[in-house]
């Protein structure tokens, strides 16, 4: 057992509110923008979400989501199995959680009850978020080891994407746990793209037609 | 420094902590409340060592900050039952299952939620709930026997678990 949190005591305490303060400072001086440039239109329920059906632009937009979505970050909480992934190399989760039914792991194994609603400061600590989950039993969204065209034709699909249409799709770029990736804690890369890029992407994906790559 | 108030149940009574509000809720459990039941093992969520019952699940306390009790219900090891014979500790000690023991409260609070949840677990059910819980001295087979052995108990109308105290 390695620890970045041996002992709590006081020096530990300013040092890490210190660090904290200086850290959140610089965070909110380079903020980054996370609206992708591009500020998604305010689609009513009924709204279309595609403008135009651009299959080179879409098919072209989707190489960045898919070099994304496959990312440890991303990727990590889509496995193949029902044990989530760990690390920028997605070996599996150490002390082997399941999902569970609703994603949310089961009995002692519980994401939440170490996955806190904040990261944990300290290198390789349990990164968090307050709605910390895998996808459920019921509706996997696997991405590791899909290619390009089976994850985007199952992004699309409502019987395989949680049941989002087009307008929940493109909504759910802003969904927090998403936007985690980008805040992993410490010891962790990032995906492969900002934030913001990766938002325009993605938008510009659906905008013209979420279009599936050949392959 | 900037301290805080937590109001929480602990164990079945009302308890007010004065505390750094980083402070992680483990340091408060043994160096406020003075409980000592639960240990402390990596401080990273590596071990289980620590864990105890935040509103019945089972989460690991050296991560968990303080004010996040704030309002809740905390049970440790030592308000699991009122005379230590909750069936897994009745089987615990049945069967003699510490080495060192410095694992055990963990391993208990954590196979708790796990009888809560699943009154009849397999071997695979026990390996699943218990992957978090480290024995360094690899008690793990007695951990098994015992947790089976507390589920026969709590199936025949033995006292059941204490997590809503
Ligand atoms: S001390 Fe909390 S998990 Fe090890
Ligand atoms: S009995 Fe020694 S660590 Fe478990």
């Amino acid at each position: 057992m390695n620890g970045g949190n041996k002992r709590y005591t006081g020096n530990r305490f300013w040092l890490t509110a210190c660090t904290l303060v200086f850290g959140l400072g610089l965070l909110v001086a380079m903020a980054p923008d996370f609206t992708g440039g591009k500020k998604p239109r305010e689609l009513t329920p009924d709204d279309n979400p595609v403008i135009k059906k651009d299959s080179a632009a879409s098919i072209k937009a989707f190489a960045s989501v898919y070099k994304v979505l496959m990312s440890p970050r991303c990727m990590n909480c889509h496995p193949s199995g029902d044990v989530p992934l760990q690390g920028d190399d997605s070996h599996l989760h150490i002390m082997q959680p399941t999902r569970g039914k609703d994603g949310k792991g089961i009995s002692a194994m519980k994401c939440a009850n170490c996955h806190q609603p904040a990261n944990t400061p300290g290198l390789h600590t349990p990164p968090g978020n307050p709605n910390w989950h895998l996808p459920p039993a019921d509706m996997k969204m696997v991405f590791q080891g899909k290619t390009p065209r089976q994850l985007a034709r199952q992004l699309v699909d409502p019987e395989q994407n949680g049941h989002k249409d087009l307008r929940k799709l493109l909504e759910h770029v802003n969904d927090t746990l998403v936007i985690a990736g980008w805040h992993p804690g410490e010891g962790r890369t990032t995906p492969p793209l900002p934030y913001a890029e990766f938002k325009k992407a993605w938008i510009t994906w659906i905008e013209n037609g979420a279009y599936a790559p050949k392959k | 420094m900037l301290m805080a108030t937590v109001s929480c149940k602990i164990n079945g009574k009302d308890q007010t902590l004065e505390v750094d509000p980083q402070m992680p809720l483990l340091w408060a459990i043994r160096d406020v409340a003075r409980l000592k039941g639960t240990k402390y093992g990596c401080g990273v969520a590596q071990c289980g060592a620590c864990v105890l019952h935040l509103n019945g699940e089972a989460v690991r306390s050296c991560v968990t900050r303080v004010t996040r009790a704030e309002g809740q219900k905390v049970v440790t090891i030592e308000g699991l039952s009122e005379n230590n014979d909750h069936p897994l500790q009745v089987a615990w000690q049945e069967i003699d299952v510490p080495q060192c023991g410095y694992c055990h409260s963990g391993q208990i609070m954590s196979a708790a939620v796990l009888l809560r949840e699943n009154p009849n677990p397999t071997d695979q059910d026990i390996d699943r709930a218990m992957g978090g819980n480290i024995c360094r001295c690899g008690t793990y087979p007695r951990i098994r026997k015992a947790i089976h052995r507390a589920a026969e108990m709590l199936r025949s109308g033995g006292k059941r678990n204490g997590t809503d105290l």
